[in-house]
């Protein structure tokens, strides 16, 4: 149970598929335009409900209940050994040689 | 009774939403046919720059130091024949308090819609523009929302994009992320009526007029440390205001700079196509925004776009992914300055068309951008590779955006392309005739303003389109 006043994230469908503009490419109509929120949870309800939210900007939106507390998991990625290349490469073309050896 | 919030029918209510939530009047500027009062628009609804100097100073926008890059300046010339390698400056608009020379356009943008009483302010960004509108609407006060294309269907978003929105909400903002789809518009469209915010567009004059401070501080900053004009200033192309009001600048100080475009070459790879949204490792600078804005500038989310990159460009050049992610790296470890990559589109094409320039000639690009988790070149390839996309040493020239991303194997195979600036001005041309109206005297030369052409130019190409 996710308690009334709880900042969540919640998600919805915009158009669905029949509903999308006429210019989409083919594979972009298969599917729906979907969006995401945050806001203060109205109600109490568990995650999958159908919920209102109280946005930042104090407009209220409804969806789909996902997340508690949600956070971003975005991050530096994972080691890209070429970088390091690059970076050697660059530097002994400009201060390698015998000279600063 | 309820409106009728179907596509259709909110974009029929377009025109209306778009006059109440900027209060421009673009039939003002209208002449009926093909032409409008570029000037006029620019003049009426805009401000001087001595104004906005004033505006952005408020709020700790601009005055931002250029760079010698001299330790890239001198690689570039182990690469290039004897006696060339123009020296390489570049402006550091990451210093601005959003992170990028965004910050110029919202500082008007946002300061307008306080002066007209708007509550809040909304853009459709997944840039850089959404952080800066959101950093100037907590310094005014009003209420910020940001709608950005961010996610694929499967649910998997740019991590570009995610820092973006990240940062828009740290600094007050409400974030609406979409799936990919060109009806972010229409959601667009949705909130402005609904919460009557100030439609705080980047196409508007007062955001183009924004950036008009940044083209005369480089005149005035080379003038004062140089003695003279940069010979030329390169600016990274998307939506092409950036461009426009650099080179608007730049006149406006008197400059003879020879004004250069930048894309990302990303061409094959569909912008609004849901399985190619996570193929490529640039979400902006590039040639899907670069190419079709350029040639038809009016598909922006305003009636008439104050971003007209083709009247003002002396050339467009293009570069490729692997070549721009090489130089963002190299940046940093030649120059210790770690920018992120969109904004080193120009520091790239710069590379190669100083190796073009003589030893005494300076070629500045204008801008960098702020980096950090999502928005850099680790992440960006790592994305890119668990997407499929394959990493490789190479000759940039085999790149092909969706399948590979190719770092060059030498920094002298690091080349911008030009592209074909008559061909676009012919698309130009092409895409004003659609509206299927016998042109005019006033439109043919409208369209050789438009094209920086002439008026022969523009009858020859009307001919040849017959």
């Amino acid at each position: 149970m996710v308690k009334k006043g709880e900042w969540v994230l919640i998600h919805k469908v915009v158009l669905t598929p029949e509903q999308r503009a006429p210019q989409v490419p083919d594979d972009t109509k298969k599917v729906p335009l979907e969006l995401w929120v945050k806001g203060y949870l109205q109600q109490d309800a568990n995650i999958g409900d159908e919920v209102t939210v109280l946005t930042r900007t104090k407009r209220l939106e409804t969806g789909k209940l996902l997340e508690v507390n949600p956070y971003y998991k975005h991050d530096f990625g994972k080691f890209v050994p070429e970088l390091l290349a690059v970076g050697d490469q660059v530097r002994e073309i400009l201060f390698g040689g015998a000279d600063n050896e | 009774m309820s409106k009728d919030m179907s596509y259709a029918a909110v974009m029929a209510r377009k025109p209306e939403i778009m006059k109440k939530s900027i209060g421009i009047d673009y039939s003002d500027f209208e002449s009926g046919s093909i032409a409008f009062d570029y000037e006029k628009m620019m003049r009426e609804t805009g401000y001087s720059l001595e104004e906005i100097q004033k505006i952005q100073a408020e709020t700790g926008v601009g005055n931002t130091p250029i760079l010698e890059l001299k330790n890239l300046t001198a690689l570039a010339r182990k690469c290039a024949a004897p006696g060339k390698g123009a020296r390489i400056f570049i402006k550091d608009e990451a210093s601005n308090p959003s992170g990028s020379f965004k910050a110029r356009r919202a500082a008007t943008a946002v300061y307008h819609a306080k002066k007209l009483g708007y509550k809040g302010v909304i853009a459709a960004t997944s840039g850089n523009y959404g952080a800066a509108v959101a950093s100037q609407a907590a310094m005014l006060g009003l209420k910020c929302i940001i709608v950005q294309e961010c996610y694929d269907s499967k649910g998997v978003g740019q991590p570009e994009i995610i820092e973006k929105a990240r940062k828009c909400e740290a600094l007050g903002a409400e974030v609406i992320q979409l799936s990919v789809g060109p009806e972010l518009f229409y959601s667009f469209l949705v909130l402005l009526e609904e919460t009557g915010y100030f439609n705080a567009s980047l196409y508007t004059p007062f955001g183009i007029a924004g950036v008009e401070t940044l083209g005369y501080e480089i005149a005035m900053q080379f003038r004062e440390k140089h003695g003279k004009d940069p010979d030329a200033v390169v600016v990274t192309n998307a939506g092409g205001g950036n461009l426009t009001g650099t080179a608007r600048g730049l006149i406006k100080a008197g400059a003879q700079s020879k004004v250069y475009a930048a894309s990302v070459d990303l061409s094959g790879l569909h912008m609004a196509a849901d399985t190619q949204f996570n193929k490529k490792s640039f979400t902006t600078g590039h040639t899907g925004f670069g190419m079709p804005f350029s040639t038809w500038p009016d598909r922006s989310d305003v009636p008439r776009s104050a971003g007209r990159p083709l009247r003002y460009m002396d050339r467009y050049v293009t570069i490729h992914q692997g070549e721009v992610f090489y130089i963002t790296e190299t940046l940093a470890v030649l120059e210790g300055l770690e920018k992120g990559p969109a904004g080193n589109t120009a520091l790239t094409a710069a590379f190669s068309l100083a190796q073009e320039m003589d030893k005494d000639q300076m070629i500045v690009v204008q801008e960098t951008e702020y980096t950090g988790a999502g928005k850099h070149v680790q992440p960006q390839l790592s994305f890119a590779r668990e997407n499929g996309i394959e990493i490789l040493f190479g000759d940039p020239k085999d790149e092909v955006p969706g399948k590979n991303i190719i770092l060059p194997s030498h920094p002298s195979m690091i080349k911008a392309k030009d592209a074909d600036l008559n061909h676009m001005r012919k698309s130009l041309i092409k895409n004003a005739l659609k509206i299927n109206v016998e042109p005019t005297e006033a439109d043919i030369e409208f369209l050789a303003e438009e094209t920086n052409s002439s008026v022969e130019f523009v009858k020859e190409a009307i001919a040849s389109l017959e």
